[in-house]
């Protein structure tokens, strides 16, 4: 039996091969002691503000929003160390690991975010960590794989499959089943089988805590919409923790990618159907036989064909809103902040972004108050960037010479 | 309709231990899957366990997972392969037939139909990889209903609450991991303890047949004579098909050949 309730509604649960129910049980056994354990809360804080640097700002941009009656605010957890909120919960997940008397870490990642947020764990409280990468993503990514070794990591290239983030996914659980009386898997995100997402939750809930309070400071309100982006969801479940029982709109984006007719996208919540892969029943990208279909999206932290089950469920009680944006309108709200307010953007959180500019100039008188979650800083992406506007000159060139 | 009570009461008679060979149906195409499933049956097959191929099997190590690939690069459809069950079924009425299955598969046809489409086809048990007893609940019942047999894994490690809970669910025969871990293929995987394989029986009288990592005839010796049931073996199989499919005829031989072996040393 569980401790905590498994479930979000229908979606949850602990869809594993039966060797590693012992694993989750501990797992849980153990986050629900350090829940309660008020050194181990003190420790986490500690390292949040000492080492981390919480609490992150809550900007307002300025010039973004001129000419109209929006008011935006930026929460910054892209000023947090290691340039994304995935620092939060991997602290949280390390210290747990410690406690759980593990000394081995195991890890997925996509972009690399993850993978380097772990590597800094492991290097600061002295774990040996081994990472999951696509061979595909490793190729995408080389800066993240170097930064991920300098601080000591391991990474391990997947070859199977696709090459990209659900193989790493399955590579890592593969390994936890090996392995877990040694080692410790640290899920990047708020999906996976139970305890993982309400954990990830719980190591993520300060985002949404500081913003309640920072945004009461200045407004001496709460705001309209709160505006975060969906891969597996834990920035969005991370800020969105703290106004559930409040009159806020609260607004996941996924990624369009290409367009959702293309069907190279990343948006389960609002175009995929109830499954269960990665140890969870949720919503999935997936063909009519069943079988899981890869994802697009520019930004590769939002390339995912899954969601944590407990957008799934916000999402079916109609609580939360899904939306999508496409590779495109992700990037030119990249370009505007980066222009306008002097901020880059990672392209994860250009898609939260995009949104609520979308919202802004569809009503440009109505008074609103906004916050999106800047989850991260966008230096990953600069060459993916600069990619797309060089073959958008290339081509805007050929038209003009056919003209 | 269920065959394990009869076969396993045959063998146990013969003083015989079962041989459950596995591959996934579909694998390195159809036509030559069923042809391989035959020469399964013809050289001493006591049951089959057919894998139904998934895009994410993550209880799999890689030959399963590569021989799961090429089943699907071939986009293959559930209702072929419920027609091949079905017609393996009229072709041997005697014989176990179980699928091994991930979730998803069935939540997408519907668990209701999917079961009723077994029981349809004269399938004897359903193995789901990724759930576990916990989560078998919706899986069990229906399986009840359309008296398919759902099978559990018990880990190498169980405790006695693990041995008491699947002794209230287990049907068919107990699938006991050699190792934890994935599927695949090793010389050395460690055989059970005998204490071990006692404990088991001490909560339940189902028969139990090992799995994973079993590629030689010494390990099926091993297992027999430990008091097990039986074992299954899938990688080593699928090896053969992974390095021979583009040389048909000498794949065959080579699968023959071993599951001759594989039976022999059950004896």
């Amino acid at each position: 039996m569980t401790l905590l309730n498994p479930y979000f509604g229908e979606f949850g649960g602990m869809y594993v091969p039966q060797i590693l129910i012992p694993a989750l049980f501990e797992l849980e056994k153990n986050f629900v002691a350090a829940q309660e354990d008020i050194s181990f809360q003190k420790k986490f804080y500690d390292l949040l503000k000492n080492y981390a640097g919480r609490p992150t700002p809550l900007t307002l941009c300025n010039n973004l929003t001129q000419g109209t009656k929006t008011r935006i605010y930026l929460k910054r957890e892209d000023l947090l160390h290691g340039g994304a909120h995935k620092t939060n919960q991997v602290l949280g997940q390390a210290m747990l690991a410690l406690r759980m008397k593990k000394k081995e870490i195991i890890a997925e990642t996509g972009a690399g975010q993850h993978g380097v947020a772990t590597a800094i764990a492991c290097a600061l409280l002295n774990l040996k960590c081994r990472i999951y990468m696509g061979f595909k993503d490793i190729e995408r990514q080389s800066t993240n794989v170097f930064r991920m070794q300098l601080m000591g990591a391991k990474v391990i290239s997947v070859k199977n499959g696709s090459g990209t983030l659900k193989d790493a996914c399955n590579e890592a659980l593969r390994d936890w089943s090996k392995s877990y009386k040694t080692s410790y898997y640290m899920i990047g995100t708020a999906a996976g089988p139970h305890p993982y997402p309400t954990m990830v939750r719980e190591f993520q809930r300060m985002i949404g805590t500081e913003t309640k309070k920072q945004i009461l400071e200045k407004e001496n309100r709460l705001p309209d919409s709160i505006i975060a982006c969906i891969g597996g969801g834990s920035n969005a479940i991370g800020i969105f923790s703290d106004f559930m029982d409040d009159k806020v709109n609260l607004i996941g984006v996924e990624p369009a990618g290409q367009g959702i007719h293309t069907g190279k996208h990343g948006a389960p919540l609002k175009h995929g159907r109830t499954g269960i892969y990665f140890g969870m029943k949720s919503y999935l990208m997936q063909d009519k036989e069943g079988q899981i279909k890869e994802s697009w999206s520019i930004s590769a932290g939002l390339d995912f064909p899954s969601v944590g089950p407990e957008h799934a469920w916000l999402s079916s009680i109609n609580r939360a809103q899904y939306v999508s944006i496409t590779d495109e309108e992700a990037i030119n709200a990249f370009l505007i902040l980066c222009k306008k307010e002097g901020i880059i953007p990672a392209l994860e959180s250009s898609h939260a972004l995009a949104y609520a500019l979308k919202l802004m100039k569809k009503n440009p008188y109505k008074e609103q108050l906004f916050v999106v979650n800047l989850s991260g800083r966008g230096d990953k992406d600069i060459f993916t960037v600069n990619n797309i506007l060089e073959k958008k000159e290339k081509y805007n060139e050929s038209i003009s010479r056919n003209v | 309709m269920n065959r394990y009570p009869e076969m396993f009461k045959r063998l146990s008679l013969l003083k015989e231990g079962c041989f459950v060979p596995f591959v996934i149906l579909g694998d390195p195409s159809l036509e030559i899957s069923i042809k391989i499933i035959e020469i399964l049956i013809k050289n001493g097959a006591d049951a089959l366990e057919i894998g139904i191929p998934f895009s994410d099997p993550l209880a799999d190590g890689p030959i399963i997972q590569k021989a799961s690939l090429r089943a699907l690069s071939k986009k293959n459809t559930f209702s072929e392969y419920f027609e091949i069950l079905k017609k393996l079924r009229a072709q041997n009425t005697q014989l176990p037939i179980g699928v091994l299955i991930y979730a998803n598969l069935i939540y997408n046809q519907g668990i209701d139909n999917f079961y009723w489409k077994c029981a349809n086809c004269g399938l004897d048990s359903v193995l789901i990889a990724d759930v576990p007893i916990e989560e078998s609940k919706i899986f069990y019942e229906t399986a009840n209903k359309y008296k398919i047999n759902s099978i559990f894994i018990c880990p190498p490690d169980a405790d006695d609450e693990f041995l008491k809970k699947i002794s209230l669910y287990a049907q068919g025969y107990i699938y006991v991991l050699s190792r934890l871990g994935i599927t695949g293929i090793e010389d050395k995987t460690p055989s059970l303890s005998k204490d071990f394989i006692k404990k088991i029986k001490r909560y339940n009288s189902l028969p139990l047949l090992q799995g994973f990592g079993i590629s030689n005839a010494i390990q099926v010796k091993k297992a027999i004579l430990s008091g097990l049931s039986g074992i299954i073996c899938g990688s080593a199989i699928i090896d053969i098909i992974e390095k021979n499919f583009t040389q048909e005829n000498i794949m065959f031989k080579k699968i023959k050949d071993f599951t001759r072996l594989l039976k022999i040393s059950t004896q």
